[in-house]
């Protein structure tokens, strides 16, 4: 019974994840952790128009370019992954 | 602590701008996004001005915009995507003058997000479906269309979704009437973030995907998905299907252009590509690894053509053209166009202009000259290169170059001022002599386009002639037409104390004689009244002269005189000086006729009024009159009691001008104009009543104070509406803008008489007398309540500073990713520089913007400036890649208090992550009372200094993460005290007493304490959470404001036992050995306020706006926000603003559909802060919710808008 309990709430959270990007469990690493934050970080300052002005400003370059930057360093943020060891 | 938060200038920045026939009549209208407001702008198609037509504040971020209209439609609605996790079409109601939801589907959490949908819009160029995206993942395509009545329905949405992929761009593909097609920008990460050797990072495809919309299956498709250049950026519509009446006819290839970093490629499925590259300047000091993007473009499609203008990011404007057969593009063609402004949007209009939304800086409105279709410019052809530029796609083609000059094809027509961004400002009032407010002064704008502004309240003034009148002084002046169907006034009417004196309006403006007013009197009168026929009224009598010059005369009996006059277009009332009222009226054959009876007042008589004749009336049924016995009566001309009294007000000082005025006031009466009853005293106070237009009762009372001198008041036309001038020692303009009144002070000398003056080249101008002098004078931005001064400046301004006694200002101004003006001046000098390069070097800044350089270079100036004469005194530009961050002015106690100025800067500087070769604390010697500097001596440090502050005849500086004390040396600043336990970068200071406060860029704020007597700098109070501080100010000795860079605005308080524990402690010896609390401070401070403006604060400052009024919270914005925080005095006014707030949020204001109360707390929940801006649209409800909300309050639908009207007054006046 317990068992199956935890079957179902785990597809549940796997519905959920795959619904939901970013959202945090119990096996995640550091590095996927800090991806997902700058991820965040970077969808959310393209997306607040002052934000953006912001940065333009204090770097000298066009609203548009911060924003194109921005949206590239979203590929991938804090640079490779770590090695796996698969044992 | 309670605060009520109202702006005062809205945010003028336009992250957005869609054209389109919004209002469904012929000529089309711009929607500009001003970040949290909406804004509807009117162009004229024949003075080529914009007027703003309407601008409503949606309580939310709109993220994106797009114009949509359905197939065969006549009409656009706008589509609004924004931080609501709603999709909301807005259509523009021309009778109302308002925006109107048509839908508002939810479809995701509220925020701007990762993957709720709202960055991204994009329509079917057919009208038939629309896709709103996130910038991650999240696609949704709703279905629009019309049912039975014609109305717009909206389908729920399709997905589709792709999981692990970032968008960049997203656009509609013109397919004709085939199944709407979506192309978009994207790149998958799925495979980058499993791959520890960064091999799949680097091979990462950017992909240009369609999605295809089956309409017969109600589905959507990835339809078709190619690899495209790695750096693609932006992606734009390229026209395509068969028009209708020609169905072999292609309007285009279809397909997209997709922008990428340095080239242009045309796409389509199943079509081979096309490539240009984007052209770059010829510049001597440009590197070629910099790439160039397209940041802005527009399509237009005319009869049979289209072309596009693309836009890259150092402002230049490409023409691109498609040639092409049938659906085969045949070349794909650009060539550089004009440079303007960078701009955030382009739109073109029908009419032939072209509207850029400046990302920083005023926007501009150009009118198209020619299309540059036989210039001499160099076009770039995809032909000219193997297989269409596409051989090797991941080779780059060999760069192309152009010229860049003056504008060839566009003329500018018209600016819309802008003072985004702002990023310092000081509140003073350096014209004591004129002014009796602060004025804001400003420093804003980015790069060349920088400027440093003085706005002053007051609506701005152009005068057209001012000449001297050679026989003596008149006492009034009144301009009238000749018949009353004439477009513009024929006489100008002089008023002298024995005589009067008639010019007439030609070309020229001379004297007339024959006019048959009397020439020996002086004149109380003048007006048109019939037809064709004018009225003088004079002491001793009213003459009435016909169209024949035929004279009609009535005399006043013996011994009696007449002091008052007040007439119209049938009427005319005199008063004698038996304190008598005369009363006459045109009949139907155009003679003046006396009433038989005289009404005897009691009392002098000083003022008198009437409103003009209502439209298809006889005659306008109340009189009113100011009597010596400080009374305002109401009296009917109606003839079933004529001269009655009707009503009755008492006054605090004997009236000196009464005028009645029928504006359009939308919180009072929607649909119709409200009659309003005028009053000036002899004290200054000016009153404002309504005059109930049934019972002929005044009602809701305002008060103002307009000046020292007697009020005087006149009847004026603004916008052809009717409006009110007030003199007094200051001149106020009262008008309806908008549908709301507005009392606004002018910016001019007071004049002694004024009266409305209209003719050809003047249409809506005034007439005033100042002394002997006649001048003539318009008001050419109406609506704009702040006076903008401006001197441009070099660079970006990062800090200034005034000087305390001669009110100078010093300015840091700092550029990155430029090269300063020695290495141009260098590269200028070198001897074989060839024309062309030289040309380049000496374009003008301001137009084409500083030379671009790489990261890490900086170009840098210390300017100071006359804030009143706005001049540049003194410029100082920095060598050596220095750039200035910080500056003050610092009376060191060691050089007997004598004023140094402190400039921080830094050498080779990178911001992310910050580093710098060497910062330097540079102090100067003020020479020639502050107008000229001396470098004493430059102190190294070791990263940037980013704020500077004099404190204790010291100099007390936040470098990096330090905090630390200088004192003055003979080579150099000596370091006295330091604390180094700051976690980020202290970026702003303030002090009182020997309290620092000092704000962290990400750790809020935090209270230090300087022990003189051990030389101990300590922190000893913090905030309990982290954020990103960008300004403060201190508001007592233990309440801080300060805003972070997120928009908010908060207030920290220190309790007053943890402050005295800290004074009284002599050496700071316990609080060292204090224990930290959670990794800080052993105390904590306390929020006390928190709000979301929605505009990065910049700047804040604690001041009274008006003359004995209360200090007030001023914050301005990087958008051009410009708003206040007042305190509430009393317990009751929370309650009721707090009430009020609440009904009003229950209201649905929001225009994109956000919950305001989440907005407001957009980070942290709004605490203590009443939204003042929510509030005041209680004017605008229809009058049902306004009573029933009133209703709730226990007060009448006037007194709440009394109160929301005198709470923002009071405070700042405007």
């Amino acid at each position: 019974m317990a068992s199956e309990l935890r079957y179902t709430a785990n597809a549940q959270l796997e519905h959920l994840h795959a619904r939901y990007t970013g959202t945090g469990h119990a096996d995640m690493t550091k590095y996927d952790w800090i991806t997902h934050q700058h991820r965040d970080t970077c969808a959310s300052i393209v997306g607040h128009p002052p934000l953006t002005s912001y940065l333009a400003i204090a770097d000298g370059e066009s609203i548009g370019r911060v924003k194109f930057e921005m949206t590239e360093r979203m590929l991938q943020p804090c640079g490779p992954p770590p090695p796996k060891n698969d044992e | 602590m309670h605060l009520y938060n109202v702006t005062l200038q809205a945010p003028s920045a336009a992250p957005q701008a869609i054209v389109g026939n919004f209002s469904g009549a012929r000529h089309q209208e711009i929607i500009v996004s001003r970040g949290t407001r909406l804004e509807l702008l009117k162009p004229d198609a024949t003075s080529g001005k914009l007027t703003s037509v309407l601008t409503h504040d949606v309580f939310g971020s709109i993220r994106s915009l797009v114009a949509f209209r359905l197939t065969g439609g006549t009409k656009d609605y706008a589509i609004v995507g924004s931080d609501s996790g709603r999709i909301v079409i807005l259509d523009y109601d021309p009778k109302t003058n308002a925006f109107v939801k048509v839908h508002q589907e939810t479809y995701g959490k509220s925020g701007a997000r990762r993957i709720v949908a709202g960055q991204y819009l994009a329509v079917d160029p057919k009208g038939r479906a629309v896709m709103i995206a996130a910038m991650e993942k999240s696609k949704l395509v709703y279905i629009l269309n019309r049912d039975a009545a014609t109305n717009l329905t909206i389908s729920s949405p399709l997905e589709a979704h792709r999981n692990q992929s970032i968008l960049f761009h997203i656009t509609g593909v013109d397919v004709g009437f085939e199944n709407p097609l979506f192309a978009a920008l994207e790149i998958d990460y799925g495979e980058a973030d499993q791959d520890a050797t960064g091999e799949a990072f680097h091979d990462a495809e950017k992909m240009l995907t369609f999605y295809e919309l089956d309409l017969g299956l109600n589905h959507v498709v990835r339809k078709w998905s190619e690899p495209t250049d790695p750096r693609a950026n932006f992606l734009m519509q390229v026209p395509g299907g068969t028009s209708a009446s020609a169905p072999d006819r292609f309007d285009g290839p279809s397909g997209v252009l997709v922008c990428c970093e340095n080239h242009i490629i045309y796409r389509h499925m199943d079509h081979p590509q096309h490539r240009v590259p984007i052209p770059r300047r010829r510049a001597p000091l440009d590197s070629e690894e910099r790439g160039i993007i397209i940041v802005a473009g527009v399509m237009h499609k005319m009869k049979g053509a289209f072309f596009f203008l693309l836009q890259s990011e150092e402002g230049d404007l490409y023409k691109v053209t498609i040639d092409h057969q049938e659906d085969e593009v045949v070349s794909l063609k650009i060539k550089y166009f004009d440079t303007v402004p960078v701009a955030s949007s382009l739109c073109i209009l029908k009419s032939g202009f072209l509207f850029v939304a400046s990302e920083f800086g005023p926007h501009h409105l150009y009118q198209f000259q020619k299309l540059g279709d036989d210039d001499a410019e160099t076009e770039f052809s995809s032909s000219a290169y193997p297989q269409h530029g596409m051989r090797d796609p991941n080779e780059a083609l060999p760069s192309a170059y152009f010229q860049p000059r003056g504008l060839e094809n566009l003329l500018l027509c018209d600016t819309l001022d802008s003072i985004n961004p702002i990023i310092d400002a000081k509140v003073l009032n350096l014209m004591p002599t004129i002014s009796d407010t602060p004025q804001f002064y400003v420093a804003s704008g980015r790069g060349a386009r920088s400027s440093f502004r003085l706005l002053r309240h007051g609506l701005e003034v152009e005068e057209n002639i001012s000449s001297d009148l050679p026989s003596g002084i008149p006492n009034a002046v009144w301009t009238t037409k000749i018949r009353a169907d004439d477009p513009f006034d024929t006489y100008i009417v002089l008023s002298f104390v024995n005589g009067t004196l008639v010019l007439t309006i030609g070309e020229t403006i001379e004297e007339c004689q024959e006019t048959g007013f009397l020439s020996a009197e002086p004149t109380l009168g003048v007006q048109q009244i019939g037809d064709d026929a004018l009225l003088q009224v004079y002491p001793h009598g009213i003459r009435h002269i016909l169209a024949d010059k035929r004279v009609n005369e009535w005399k006043v009996p013996k011994g009696k005189t007449i002091v008052q006059a007040a007439t119209n277009h049938r009427q005319v009332v005199v008063a004698l000086n038996s304190a008598e009222l005369v009363y006459f009226e045109l009949d139907l054959d155009g003679q003046l006729n006396e009433y038989q009876d005289r009404k005897a007042m009691g009392s002098v008589v000083l003022a008198l009024s009437m409103a003009e004749v209502p439209e298809g009336r006889q005659r306008t049924p109340y009189l009113a009159v100011g009597c010596e016995d400080q009374t305002v009566r109401i009296i009917s001309l109606d003839p079933d009691n004529t001269l009655e009294t009707i009503s009755l007000q008492a006054l605090t000082a004997p009236p000196s001008a009464i005028c009645i005025v029928e504006m359009l006031d939308a919180a009072v009466n929607k649909t119709s104009e409200t009659l309003f009853v005028n009053i000036g005293l002899t004290n200054g106070l000016f009153l404002r009543t309504v005059l109930d237009p049934v019972t002929g009762e005044l009602t809701d009372t305002r008060t103002r104070f307009l000046g020292t001198r007697p009020v005087r008041l006149n009847r004026v036309s603004v916008a052809g509406k009717s409006a009110l001038l007030a003199l007094s020692s200051r001149m106020w303009l009262n008008y309806a803008h908008q549908d709301s009144l507005h009392l606004t002070p002018l910016i001019f000398d007071p004049l002694d008489y004024v009266s409305g003056f209209s003719a050809d080249l003047c249409p809506d101008g005034f007439i005033g007398l100042k002394g002997s002098t006649i001048k003539i004078f318009q008001i050419p931005k109406i609506g704009q309540r702040l006076k903008h001064e401006v001197l441009p400046l070099t660079y970006t301004p990062r800090k200034m500073v005034v000087h305390p006694m001669n009110g100078l200002f010093y300015v840091a101004e700092a550029d990155h990713r430029v090269y300063g003006a020695d290495v141009v001046q260098d590269a200028l000098a070198q001897p074989d520089l060839k024309k062309y390069d030289r040309d380049v070097l000496e374009l003008p800044a301001e137009v084409f913007g500083h030379p671009r350089a790489p990261a890490g270079t900086w170009a840098s100036c210390v300017r100071i400036l006359d804030p009143v004469e706005l001049t540049t005194v003194y410029r100082l530009d920095l060598d050596n890649n220095e750039a200035a961050f910080s500056i003050a002015l610092v009376p060191f106690t060691t050089r007997d208090n004598e004023l140094m100025l402190v400039v921080g800067t830094a050498k080779d500087t990178f911001l992310a992550p910050r580093s710098c070769t060497s910062g330097y604390l540079r102090t100067y010697r003020l020479l020639d009372n502050g107008r000229n500097l001396e470098l004493l001596h430059k102190t190294e440090t070791e990263d940037v200094p980013q704020c500077l502050m004099a404190f204790q005849g010291k100099l007390v500086a936040g470098i990096g993460n330090a905090l630390r004390i200088y004192d003055m040396g003979k080579k150099k600043l000596l370091r006295k005290a330091e604390n180094k336990l700051f976690t980020t970068a202290v970026t702003s200071l303030s002090t009182q007493g020997s309290r620092i406060i000092a704000g962290d860029a990400q750790q809020s704020i935090l209270y230090c304490v300087y022990k003189a007597a051990e030389n101990r700098l300590l922190v000893f109070a913090d905030d309990t959470q982290p954020r990103w501080t960008t300004c403060q100010v201190m508001l007592d000795y233990n309440t801080v404001a300060a805003a972070d860079k997120f928009g908010n605005v908060f207030v920290n308080r220190l309790s007053e036992s943890v402050s005295s524990l800290v004074d009284d402690d002599p050496t700071g010896a316990g609080l060292l050995h204090e224990k930290g609390q959670f990794m800080g401070a052993p105390h904590k401070t306390s929020m006390l306020c928190h709000f979301h403006v929605g505009d990065i604060i910049t700047s804040l400052h604690r001041t009274p706006l008006v003359p004995g009024g209360r200090d007030v919270i001023i914050y301005f914005g990087l958008h051009g926000t410009i708003g206040m925080l007042v305190p509430f005095v009393s317990k009751e006014d929370v309650d009721f603003f707090n009430t009020l707030e609440q009904h009003m949020r229950s209201e649905n204001l929001s225009l994109v559909g956000r919950d305001i109360l989440s907005w407001r707390g957009y980070y942290v929940p709004v605490k203590a802060v009443v939204d003042g801006d929510l509030c005041e649209y209680f004017a605008k409800l229809p009058p049902g919710r306004q009573g029933s909300v009133a209703g709730e309050l226990d007060r009448t639908v006037g007194e709440v808008l009394k109160k929301l009207e005198m709470i923002r007054v009071n405070a700042s006046g405007f």
